[in-house]
């Protein structure tokens, strides 16, 4: 494995983090975390992840507010976001559109469907 | 074997132990002259060593010794033929240059059977160029086989 | 792969078990505080996420009762914090209740009780009355993937799988990092697709956006897919595009190039104003590996003819003191860009690092033994070409350490040590190369053991004297495993003498101390780089080469009294205590038929990675070189007692000896040895 992409995962919930990590490691990814869109932003001012997946639900700032940011920085117009969508709330796919997200992955979520997601949006 | 295809074919002329030769221009990278050469341990008589070529490493074969041709005086073969075989890039050590023949592939025609069987391995085709005879050199077969390393 | 192995999943339930645990006490301590009186957003939000996490993560597990529930409770919080609902004690109290009902099903999941059979009822009736029934939807779980399923209609219409598609981005489109070419891409997977590009949309240079969208296409697909699966390629971007599906083919002609290069006229002047994206510049920026590799390829090039002009110069007699400084600025200038360039591929080892915790939390699981991974010097650089090949060594030598070093918990406790072990892992630049330590506090070596099988299995003779390091070093031996049982995590396939082989053909070399009881260390040092290696440059024969002074033990003059023949063909040298065979490289490398004689010449005592000891014999020492790696397999083919060749700064091509190889062809003529362990 040579030059691993970089993806940063943002959520919350440490099993989520956890699954994330496990998941995109195995695939291949080199995987950073945080846990709202405040310490997201903190990690994207040292690294430049080349995918980003962040969830919606999240204290201090969350995933719209966090993807209205990234979308801001003139680095990451061009980087894929994804956002982890849940079925009990069909319009926050349409909410994170709107923000800048540039797909989603609805929860709950497997590897395969995640690589697929990944797959989607990067060459 | 004759050649089919319409568009003619440019080929490199040059002359070994006194007989003619000629190789695909694609093939051929650049031609320089001799420089010294580092022996390797164990190879045949014809892989004389290998030379520098602005940082890459290459091997030098003595085309001349290799297809068996009497063996003229050594401080003659002055000239490297530097040509890509398969993916390596492996220089010729021949007398001279001669030409740049441009001949349509009908003109190459398929080796005689009556001729030197050591020569035959290394040439695919011949053609006549003002009534001398000038081989078709086959490249893959000069470097000697690949044998398994030791230890 | 469908989800993750259930090794992997395990500790990560755990995890899940402990979060629950925290977001219940959130989800009462808010509750509680907007049942005193308190209304803050915040504390909603909160609550609301509580309930959120742990419907989540239960989805994930396929914990059905907690899933259901918890879903329930998560729709009646949803509708508070978007105040469709006003709260009231009435409904505080319920989801208190809630509260202690999940808690319930949580610690009944996690213990293995009956979550099914927990009373749920009364409060899902208490909430229905809050919440539209149609909104306690029966969740997704993980088997019900959006599997792709064309709908097959009752009659198959003849071959009607021609698809015109008409396709136009907006700007919005672009703006959330969507792709053209991938979405052409994917539907190309469909089937086969012919695409044309429509740019009659494109402004004069001068008018153009450099944020617009201009560009369409349309594509002719013949898919056997359906209109679902065609319209699901751009899920993503609905709404930023305007896209028609239709069936149908598209008239052969349309297929010629409009335009050819010759016919677009260069543009004469642009009065375009210069650009304003370049307002934040960019710090960092992405370039292809094989250009840095071409980059560096040149470097050294470069760093080699800079030599060859230093030592033509230096043949020079009539030169002026003034005539060095230009070259030694030269010198300086090439190093320098040689220095910079390798850094851009270098790479911190903490990405390594990253993936140790994994294996710790594998073998974790696995041994039932509990370990902290510790790591430090995460920013320690090292070239790309390293890296990638520390990644097997290490992961090797954590499992071995956690798998024999470190004790169970109880053995611990026993021995007077904390039940957790921990494994330090540290890296550092040390003299120019890098060293990396991997220590722990586990049991350390059992050399009484180690001892016995080395005997048992032919390694030492029963009577050879050992010191603790030479023992120590007996791990590294082929075959070597004191586990009376293989297991299953150490037992894949790796001993440490292959993690030995690994490092050393890197150029490193590995080395282990050890005290019983306290835990063993084992110590890596690398090259900083693969591309470039530290020789000894000796004359053999006439001809120079090189020895890896990785292999080099020591230089001696080999005398007389010394000097023991072994068969008609083969010279021993006494040294430290054992014999060793003086190879003459000349003769092996067929450089000269005459052997040298010993005392006219200096044996080098190099040593293969087996721990076998050879003297070789060559005719002067003339220096120590950093070169730079050529291999021999590139243009030419492997050959038997060369590793590889470099060139020289005379510019003449030099050979870099296999020592392994060396040594290995002598002990065929030598077969009684006595090896010389570490």
């Amino acid at each position: 494995m040579s030059d691993a992409k970089t993806i940063l995962t943002v959520d919350d919930s440490v099993t989520i983090r956890e699954m994330l990590f496990a998941a995109l490691s195995d695939l291949g990814y080199r995987v950073l975390q945080a846990v709202d869109g405040i310490d997201g932003l903190a990690s994207l001012r040292d690294e430049e992840p080349d995918v980003i997946v962040t969830d919606i639900n999240m204290p201090r700032l969350d995933g719209i507010g966090f993807i209205k940011h990234v979308r801001k920085d003139q680095r990451y117009c061009g980087t894929p976001i994804l956002v982890l969508t849940t079925e009990s709330d069909p319009d926050c796919k349409a909410r994170a559109r709107e923000a800048g997200a540039t797909g989603w992955i609805q929860k709950p979520f497997d590897p395969a469907k995640l690589a697929e997601a990944i797959r989607r949006v990067t060459a | 074997m004759g050649e089919t295809g319409t568009k003619p074919r440019e080929l490199v002329a040059f002359s070994v132990g006194g007989q003619e030769f000629c190789i695909d221009v694609m093939l051929v990278r650049e031609i320089r002259g001799w420089a010294p050469v580092t022996p390797l341990p164990h190879a045949p008589a014809y892989v004389r060593g290998l030379m520098n070529l602005r940082g890459t490493v290459l091997p030098i074969v003595d085309v001349g010794a290799r297809l068996g041709l009497p063996d003229t005086e050594t401080p003659l073969r002055r000239v490297i033929v530097v040509v890509w075989i398969d993916t390596q890039l492996v220089g010729l050590l021949v007398d001279a240059v001669l030409d740049i023949l441009t001949v349509s592939p009908d003109a190459l025609q398929p080796t005689p059977d009556v001729g030197c069987e050591t020569i035959e391995p290394f040439v695919t085709a011949v053609l006549t160029v003002e009534e001398r005879m000038v081989c078709l050199l086959a490249l893959k077969n000069l470097l000697p086989e690949d044998d398994a390393q030791a230890a | 792969m469908h989800t993750l192995p259930p090794e992997v999943l395990a500790p990560i339930k755990l995890v899940f078990f402990q979060e629950c645990e925290e977001l219940l006490g959130e989800l009462e301590t808010g509750l509680q505080a907007l049942k005193n009186g308190d209304r803050d957003k915040e504390v909603v939000n909160t609550v609301f996420r509580a309930a959120h996490s742990i419907k989540g993560g239960a989805a994930t597990f396929g914990l059905n009762a907690l899933v259901h529930f918890s879903h329930t409770f998560e729709n009646v919080l949803a509708k508070v914090r978007s105040e469709d609902i006003a709260l009231n004690d009435e409904l505080l109290s319920a989801m208190l209740r809630a509260t202690d009902v999940l808690a319930d099903l949580v610690r009944a999941e996690r213990d293995g009780g009956n979550a099914a059979a927990i009373e749920t009822n009364d409060l899902e009736e208490a909430f229905a009355r809050y919440v539209a029934p149609e909104a306690i939807m029966q969740p997704s779980l993980a088997e019900f993937d959006d599997l792709e399923f064309t709908p097959v209609p009752a009659f198959e219409p003849p071959k009607e799988n021609d698809w015109i598609i008409r396709f136009h981005p907006h700007a919005d489109l672009y703006a959330k990092a969507n792709e053209p070419l991938l979405l052409l891409r994917d539907l190309g997977r469909l089937g086969q697709a012919r695409v044309i590009l429509d740019d009659t949309g494109i402004p004069p240079l001068a008018e153009l956006d450099p944020d617009g969208a201009y560009l369409g296409w349309t594509i002719a697909l013949r898919s056997p897919a359906g209109e679902e699966a065609i319209r699901r390629v751009f899920e993503f971007v609905e709404g930023d595009c305007d896209l028609e599906v239709a069936r149908g083919v598209l008239p052969a002609s349309l297929f010629v190039p409009k335009r050819r290069a010759e016919d677009i006229k260069p543009l004469r002047d642009t009065k375009a104003p210069p650009s304003s994206a370049f307002k934040n510049p960019i710090q960092t920026i992405r370039v292809d590996t094989d250009r840095v590799e071409k980059l560096v390829n040149l470097v050294t090039e470069l760093v080699i003819a800079q030599s060859m002009l230093t030592q033509r110069l230096s043949t020079y007699e009539h030169l002026d003191p003034g005539d060095e400084l230009p070259l030694d600025e030269m010198h300086a200038l090439t190093r320098d860009i040689q220095e910079s360039v390798m850094a851009i591929r270098a790479q911190s080892v903490g990405f390594v690092f990253k993936r140790l915790s994994r294996v710790v939390r594998e073998v974790e699981t696995a041994t039932g033994k509990q370990v902290s991974l510790v790591t430090h010097g995460e920013d320690t650089e090292v070239d790309r070409t390293v890296i990638e090949r520390l990644a097997d060594p290490l992961t090797h030598m954590i499992r071995n350490a956690i798998d024999h070093g470190i004790e169970t918990p109880e053995e611990r406790i026993a021995a007077g040590k904390p039940a957790k072990g921990t494994v330090h892992v540290t890296a550092a630049h040390r003299g120019g190369r890098i060293v990396i330590e991997i220590s722990d506090d586990g049991r350390g070596i059992d050399r009484a053991r180690v001892r016995a099988i080395a005997v048992e299995r032919g390694v030492v003779s029963p009577g050879a004297e050992l010191s603790d390091q030479d023992i120590d070093h007996l791990i590294f031996a082929p075959g070597f495993s004191t586990a009376a049982t293989v297991s299953e995590i150490s037992g894949r396939g790796v001993g440490l003498d292959v993690v030995k082989r690994g490092i050393q053909a890197l150029g490193g070399r590995i080395a282990v101390t050890s005290e019983q009881g306290k835990g063993s260390t084992f110590a890596l040092s690398l090259p900083l780089t693969l591309a470039v290696l530290d020789g000894m440059l000796v004359s053999v024969g006439g001809e120079s080469l090189i020895v890896p002074l990785t292999s080099l033990l020591e230089t001696i003059r080999p005398r007389t009294q010394d000097l023991r023949p072994a068969g008609p063909a083969a010279l021993l040298m006494h040294y430290r205590g054992a014999y060793v065979p003086l190879i003459d490289l000349a003769c092996v490398l067929g450089y000269r038929a005459q052997s040298l004689p010993p005392e006219k010449g200096v044996a080098l005592i190099v040593e293969d990675d087996i721990g076998v000891s050879a003297g070789l014999l060559v005719d002067e020492i003339l220096g120590q070189q950093q070169v730079v790696i050529k291999s021999l397999q590139a243009n030419y083919r492997a050959v038997s007692g060369v590793a590889a060749a470099t060139i020289m700064g005379d510019g003449r091509v030099a050979l870099i000896v296999d020592v392994n190889a060396i040594i290995a062809a002598q002990r065929h003529k030598i077969p009684t040895l006595e090896k010389r362990a570490g």
